[in-house]
């Protein structure tokens, strides 16, 4: 049975066709359709909304109060009416008969069809949490969902967004301009993780923060609070509570399938079709956020338009085939410009090109693979992102404007002359500024270099370009090639290949720009690569540590395993483990302990170091935590052999015991030793503290050592055993054991707060000379108590024992597997 | 029939710059990273210089430093990147609806009887 409901004439004669959705994909389909061949098909639509078809990606402008409901309405009653088409609204379909070719309402309204249009986008995603069908939390997908968030910022009071994606941040925007104080909780560490880079995120959450929202970002909820039937809160895994009038999940959507499933339509994830958008059912077509095309789900308007060509193609009989869409995304979040097309996350043989321009707030990348762009993050300036979406689309090969490329459209193709950065800088004028920070001309560089400075540094250092922010660094390089031709001399050395700065720089800029988190370095000061690499993390990770103790926090994915640990890998991927014995000294309690723990975990060797410490090797990462439990219980505590950081104090006997000592060197050296252990420095530090001029601790091959002598303590400083064994130059002479403990922790500091990441004493040292470092500490009276005073300060924060945090369970995930796989027995039999 | 990949868990185990180890009883151990761009790779947990153990280092960009020689090994093709050669097996990975998922027949060692007629 497939009789017409309508004997009209004419359209008894029409093909019949039924569209269950009413939404941007269902009304653009035939729209499509309408286009080709008006006189096909006899249409109707379901709409499980009340209204007539518009623009959903509008609603964000609505909640802003920018747009009216009007002002996003895309086909009026009118347009329904004219075209002939039948709008049954506020009527969801709720079964579909295939066999009979019916759909039937949730009112019983049975509707034939020829051919079937899904259109039923995507439901939005509720976490399960506690809480979540309280009245107050809402989603952000329809103008119902508007409507009920307008209504709680008409009370003003907080809002909680669940969800730092797009669609979260424009709930979040629009809340906020509506007056109510908003909450982003982010499950991941950076915001819209799936569009930008980490540089991005954070420029973006730097500038939602400064508009006042607060952002929170690796935020796992636990639970939705209430009072009274009514949300009042949000409760997160770490205890954390943010009260809240009303909460947005904005986590994500998912195709909308319940439909096609029952009817028994194949599916995945969403709806699966083919090239000409047909389902299993050769009568039944899909279309929009609903479907699955060659594996993908799509979750915005440009593949939709896209799929609705290939779709009225193939119904009016000129198939043309859907080849699945790459696609961009913008933010509409008023002022905040930002957008992301394409994979930007490089792989085999791809090219970051990165700009970054701090003070314009401006972060551009593009992706090359095979001289083709195949991806681009724009933030704060993304005029151009059409025009590298457009490159990106019809794979052009951009070798020939490569130079240009990153500068925009305008530059890289503003003729051949222009695509040479070096031309573009040749035809700026001698009273051209350079750099704005330091108020320097062209000509002054040009003068600068032509009088004999060859290189950027001897540039920044004579005339000052880029000697500040350091952004116009590339337009200093360009006067130097420019200028020299080939007689360019190498720069000073980078800090890595991440930077054009050096070492010196980073820190200096990072005090001075008062930088406080790596994403925040990397864009202040132009990195050219997204997240840095080995040699720049851990070094930046130290700088900040240093410039702002107590404040910065460490970042665990930045440190090398030793210190991520807290223990030293070994060459089998086992790792030993070294207990602070103070001084050297140990009793029969922590001999006990260590005899227990080689024992209990078949520590197959243990060694007296160099610096009269036990070391016990052979541990597997996952018995550490419970290694350190029992040397703990002994009272003992990390003794840092793995860090950066003070290993060891190391001491002979002294006046105690010794016929020849002149100072109690033992006692010393334990008091040392617990004034200095725990802090982090550029490299390991050694300190040894010798009772007289025989020198048995070896007090002149350390970083800091002490010999005692009758008149009181020599102070010797740069020593190194190691690789390249230099004996220890004189600091000075002092007198009691005060004065000792005094210039250590100046000496300290000094190398802390100057010496380059990974640099130790020794070249620290022979590369700053003996006069420098005694200038620095003694040239004013007071600086050895100042240095001394910032090295307590900063020893206040960093004299805990990782040992026994991580053996009470803190990071526990990083010494655990994740889980064992054990093959099914059976698969051996 | 069992299901051709293997469900290791949530995404939110593993922290974004981090990785994690799987033991394979009879196999190897499988190192599964997180980008911090927010992708997965999973690669047999051995250095191809001197073995060292690739989820103890440093992850940046799509790249792994090994902690004991500085190797910087490609997550994508396993391939010692820079001047240094060598190569170590991938494993493939997939994300859903928030898990993790290893392919069944690259993590699973294979049976005797599988052996003997390869």
């Amino acid at each position: 049975m497939n009789a017409p409901t309508s004997f009209d004439k004419a359209s008894a004669l029409r093909e019949k066709l039924v569209v269950i959705g009413n939404g941007m994909a269902g009304c653009r389909a035939v729209e499509e359709i309408l286009a080709r061949d008006p006189e096909r098909f006899d249409i109707t639509i379901f709409g499980a909304e009340p209204r007539v078809n518009y623009n959903r990606i509008m609603l964000s402008p609505v909640l802003a109060g920018e747009k009216t409901f009007d002002e996003i309405v895309l086909n009026t009653a009118e347009w329904y009416a004219e075209n002939g088409i039948e709008l049954v609204g506020g009527d969801p379909v709720d079964h579909i008969d295939r066999e009979r070719q019916t759909v039937v309402s949730r009112s019983g309204r049975a509707e034939p069809y020829d051919k079937l249009l899904i259109a039923t986008g995507s439901d939005p995603f509720i976490i399960p949490v506690a809480g979540r069908d309280l009245p107050g939390v809402v989603t952000f997908r329809d103008l119902d969902d508007v409507d009920k968030m307008l209504a709680a910022a008409g009370q003003g009071g907080n809002a909680v967004v669940i969800g730092g994606g797009l669609l979260g941040l424009e709930a979040a925007h629009g809340l906020s301009l509506r007056g109510m104080k908003v909450t982003v909780i982010h499950l991941m560490p950076t915001l819209m993780e799936r569009q930008l880079d980490e540089a991005a995120g954070w420029l973006l959450k730097t500038e939602l923060e400064r508009r006042g929202q607060t952002i929170l970002t690796g935020a796992d909820t636990q639970e939705i609070i209430e009072k009274d039937g009514h949300v009042a809160g949000v409760r997160l895994k770490d205890g954390q509570e943010i009260p809240a009038d009303i909460v947005v999940m904005a986590v994500g959507i998912r195709p909308s399938t319940m439909l096609a499933k029952t009817a028994g339509l194949d599916c995945e994830r969403g709806v699966m079709v083919d090239d000409h958008m047909v389902t299993s059912d050769a009568n039944v077509l899909a279309v929009g956020e609903c479907v699955q095309h060659r594996g993908l789900c799509y979750g915005l308007v440009a593949p939709l338009w896209e799929m609705c060509r290939s779709l009225a193609d193939h119904l009016t009989g000129t198939p043309s085939g859907y080849q699945g869409s790459v696609t961009s995304t913008k933010l509409k979040v008023s002022g905040i410009d930002v957008f992301s097309a394409g994979d930007f996350s490089g792989g085999d043989g791809a090219e970051d090109i990165v700009m970054r321009d701090a003070a314009r707030g401006v972060y551009k990348r593009v992706v090359l693979k095979d001289d083709k762009i195949v991806g681009a993050v724009l933030y704060g300036d993304t005029a151009d992102g059409n025009w590298y979406f457009d490159l990106l689309k019809k794979a052009e090969d951009i070798s020939e404007i490569r130079d240009g490329l990153i500068f925009g459209q305008a530059f890289a193709l503003g003729g051949g002359a222009n695509a040479d950065p070096n031309a573009a800088v040749a035809a700026l004028s001698d009273d051209a500024e350079i750099c704005g920070c330091n108020g320097v001309s062209k000509g002054k560089v040009v003068d600068t270099i032509r009088a004999g400075a060859c290189s950027l540094d001897a540039v920044r250092s004579q005339c000052k370009a880029s000697a500040s922010c350091g952004s116009c660094t590339g337009l200093v390089e360009s006067l130097l090639a420019l200028t020299l031709g080939d007689e360019v001399q190498a720069g000073a050395k980078t800090l890595c290949k991440c930077t054009s700065f050096t070492h010196d720089d980073a820190r200096r800029l990072i005090v001075e720009k008062e930088l406080r988190a790596m994403p925040q370095v990397m864009q202040e000061l132009h990195w050219t690569t997204p997240d840095g690499c080995a040699s720049c993390r851990p070094a930046l990770n130290y700088y900040l540590l240093c410039a702002w103790p107590g404040e910065y926090e460490d970042d665990q994915k930045s440190r090398f395993v030793n210190e991520r640990l807290h223990a030293n890998i070994q060459k089998d991927g086992t790792y030993s483990v070294v207990p602070r014995m103070w001084g050297g000294l140990t009793n029969p309690r922590e001999l006990r302990a260590i005899a227990d723990v080689v024992e209990k975990y078949d520590a197959p060797m243990v060694k007296v170091t160099g610096g009269q410490r036990l070391d016990i090797f052979g541990i597997k990462k996952e018995d550490l935590p419970a290694v350190w439990a029992d040397l703990n219980a002994a009272g003992m505590v990390s003794g840092h052999a793995y860090g950066k950081s003070l290993r060891t104090v190391k001491t002979c006997v002294g006046s105690e015991w010794c016929r020849f000592g002149t100072q109690d060197s033992t006692g010393l050296g334990v008091k040392i030793e617990q004034m200095t252990w725990g802090s982090w420095m550029p490299h390991k530090f050694k300190i040894a503290v010798s009772g007289c001029p025989r020198n048995c601790a070896e007090a002149t091959i350390k970083d800091f050592g002490v010999v005692c002598v009758d008149s009181g303590y020599e102070l010797h400083i740069g020593g190194n055993g190691g690789i390249k064994v230099r004996a220890t130059d004189l600091l000075c002479k002092v007198g009691t054991e005060e004065e000792v403990m005094e210039h250590c922790a100046a000496f300290i500091q000094l190398y802390r707060e100057d010496a380059h990441y990974l640099e130790r004493t020794a070249p620290w040292l022979e590369r700053k000379g003996l006069e420098w470092i005694k200038a620095q500490m003694f040239d004013d009276p007071d600086t050895v108590r100042r240095l001394a005073a910032r090295f307590r300060q900063s020893q206040k924060f960093m004299q805990n024992d990782p040992w026994a945090k991580r053996a009470s369970g803190d990071r526990s995930d990083l010494h655990q597997h994740l889980a064992t796989i054990r093959p099914a027995l059976t698969e051996y039999a | 029939m069992q299901a051709k990949w293997l469900d290791i868990g949530p995404v939110t185990q593993i922290e974004p710059g981090m990785a994690a180890t799987l033991p394979v009883i009879g196999g190897e151990e499988i190192a599964v990273f997180h980008t911090m761009r927010g992708e997965f790779y999973a690669l047999v947990n051995k250095c191809p210089h001197k073995q060292g153990p690739l989820s103890q280092g440093i992850v940046h960009g799509d790249s792994v430093t090994c902690p004991l020689h500085n190797w910087r090994i490609s997550l994508r093709s396993g391939e010692a990147l820079g001047d240094d050669e060598g190569c170590v097996p991938t494993i493939p990975v997939k994300v859903d609806a928030g898990r993790i998922y290893l392919l069944r027949e690259a993590v699973v060692p294979p049976t005797p009887a599988q052996r003997k007629a390869a």
